[in-house]
């Protein structure tokens, strides 16, 4: 044995030095590379936080909290999400996002990474491998996708969901993206989102209610117990997102510094006073606080400061949290009810009201010493009516293009399962399979 | 011989076990049942959206007993699956007309 491993161990050697002189030859006569290791360290983490964030974050969070008939399937759209949106980003996606100076939308230079090589970088992001940067916005885009399903939780056909998620994917995430992050309209008038208040929780909660509003209330909405399946799972998908968002806001930072600890600093208190006033309301108006009420207003919180997180002072963050609590709470326990609209998971209620309230209140907060950024009240009012546009653009983007697409699926296949499907489960109906 | 039958909830079951077995019950069943009675259910609230559950979860006990012991059987019950809020339950008492116990062919009082 022992013999054997130091044979192996001096052969892996050799043949590891040999692999070493073979990739350092180009890589010593190319120009020199600006590429930093702790910066590269820190995004190769927090892409694998913001991946987790999709499954098994958001996958956990939803099936916990859609009924037990319906688990498995929603998990599903959480995972089709990872796969198709993975290669649709490699093959055009990052391209069109964030490749070229468009006004409208990038270029296709990039598609299927070509011209890509081990020491390319963004101009956006030039201490870490282009590839990294690459990946690290793949992940955004899977988990923005991801998250329109939540509003048509227990009705929506799976095939008519991947159809749905990649033209949405196409013609509301990418352009959305490119107008903030790519140079865009958006970026020129600047308006700033730091994490994707706009890009992806206005966007997403905005094409979800289109979708609940198109496909109309789930049978028994209303005189059925639609309650969760099991919460516990939510409370674990909860932790999953929570910790993920410190790579998807501190990652924003682009790099290992002050200012990724700064915005997950932020991210955090946001979540907590989130959490808090979320929990107290209702201990105050329904005399017990539940644990959804708990995990919503954490989860409101960290969307709401995600355009902020980078562009405010830490205390600004309890302010935005607590303020995300109470707006949020209002949506989805008083204005869902009063226009009757079916948002199963509430991404309305918490993903778009919470990215459209912290994106303003981005343009309130900002810092300049933080962020680079002044806001109102640091006497620049210019950054709120900025805010005030990207909010405008996304809600009439997104809402309108999503209207159009699920026009356009629906002609091809019907986007919501039959009423005895839907009794059923959609476990057993979409996929052959069902808890017991 | 009498099969008294109880509803109770399930935390109570530990209880109501050891005290039927300090007066002599040498076996019971034990089901996982649901259902309501006055209570009429709870009701559930998630995200401001009012759910009334029904169906309760409760266990059924069934105990088969001599006709000298059943009404302390009774008793016993009421005093140990007792809350004194709504919802402890009820218990049904009904006559065994035969028992025999299957391993070895005894019948009616020594089958129990």
């Amino acid at each position: 044995m022992g013999t054997c491993a130091s044979r192996c161990l001096r052969a892996s050697a050799a043949l590891a030095a040999a692999g070493a002189i073979a990739f350092a030859t180009p890589a010593l006569a190319a120009a020199p590379s600006t590429i930093e290791p702790a910066d590269t360290a820190w995004m190769i983490v927090a892409t694998a936080l913001v991946l987790m964030m999709t499954i098994p974050g958001l996958a956990l969070f939803y099936s916990g909290m859609v009924r037990k008939k319906n688990v498995l399937a929603t998990m599903a759209q959480s995972l089709a999400a990872v796969m198709l949106i993975s290669i649709l980003w490699v093959a055009f996606g990052y391209s069109l996002a964030f490749v070229g100076d468009g006004t409208w939308i990038g270029s296709l230079d990039r598609a299927f990474l070509a011209g890509m090589g081990m020491d390319s970088v963004h101009p956006g992001a030039k201490t870490i491998p282009e590839a990294l940067f690459m990946l690290y916005q793949m992940t955004f885009a899977i988990i923005t996708v991801a998250l329109v399903a939540g509003s048509v939780a227990d009705r929506m056909r799976f095939s008519a969901y991947l159809l749905f998620g990649i033209a949405w994917f196409i013609f509301v995430y990418v352009p959305l993206a490119h107008w903030i992050w790519g140079g865009g309209f958006l970026a020129q008038a600047g308006v700033v989102d730091f994490a994707g208040g706009l890009v992806v929780h206005l966007s997403a909660g905005t094409g979800g209610l289109v979708a609940a509003l198109v496909m109309g209330r789930r049978q028994g909405y209303g005189s059925e117990n639609l309650s969760p399946f099991d919460l516990s799972l939510a409370v674990v998908g909860t932790g999953l997102l929570w910790v993920g968002w410190f790579g998807f806001n501190g990652g924003s930072a682009l790099g290992a510094n002050a200012h990724a600890v700064m915005a997950i600093l932020t991210t955090h208190l946001a979540a907590c006073a989130g959490a808090i006033t979320w929990g107290a309301l209702e201990w105050s108006t329904r005399r017990k606080p539940s644990v959804l009420g708990m995990i919503s207003g954490a989860v409101a919180g960290l969307g709401t400061i995600t355009p902020a997180s980078g562009f405010v002072a830490p205390w600004h963050g309890l302010v935005i949290g607590a303020l995300a609590g109470i707006i949020c709470y209002w949506a989805c326990t008083s204005l869902k009810h009063r226009f009757n609209y079916d948002d199963s998971l509430d991404v309305f209620g918490v993903h778009g009201v919470g990215g459209l309230t912290g994106t303003l209140l981005a343009g309130v907060f900002a810092t300049a010493a933080i962020g680079g950024t002044s806001g109102l009240i640091e006497g620049n009012p210019k950054q709120l009516v900025a805010q005030l546009y990207g909010v405008a653009v996304t809600l009439v983007w997104s809402g309108g293009v999503t209207w159009g697409l699920l026009k356009l699926v629906s002609a091809f296949v019907p986007l919501r399962v039959s009423r005895e499907h839907e009794l059923e489960g959609l476990d057993i109906s979409q996929h052959g399979e069902a808890l017991q | 011989m009498k099969l008294v039958v109880a509803i109770i909830k399930p935390f109570k079951l530990d209880e109501v076990r050891q005290a039927l077995t300090a007066i002599g019950v040498h076996g019971m069943t034990v089901t996982e049942v649901k259902g309501y009675g006055r209570q009429k259910g709870h009701t559930e609230i998630y995200r401001g959206a009012e759910y009334v559950v029904n169906f309760l979860p409760k266990l059924r006990i069934e105990i088969a007993v001599n006709s000298d012991i059943a009404e302390k059987a009774v008793e016993v019950i009421t005093t140990h699956a007792r809350t004194g809020q709504i919802g402890d339950g009820k218990i049904f008492v009904t006559p065994i007309d035969h028992a025999r116990r299957i391993r070895t062919g005894e019948t009616d009082s020594d089958a129990l």
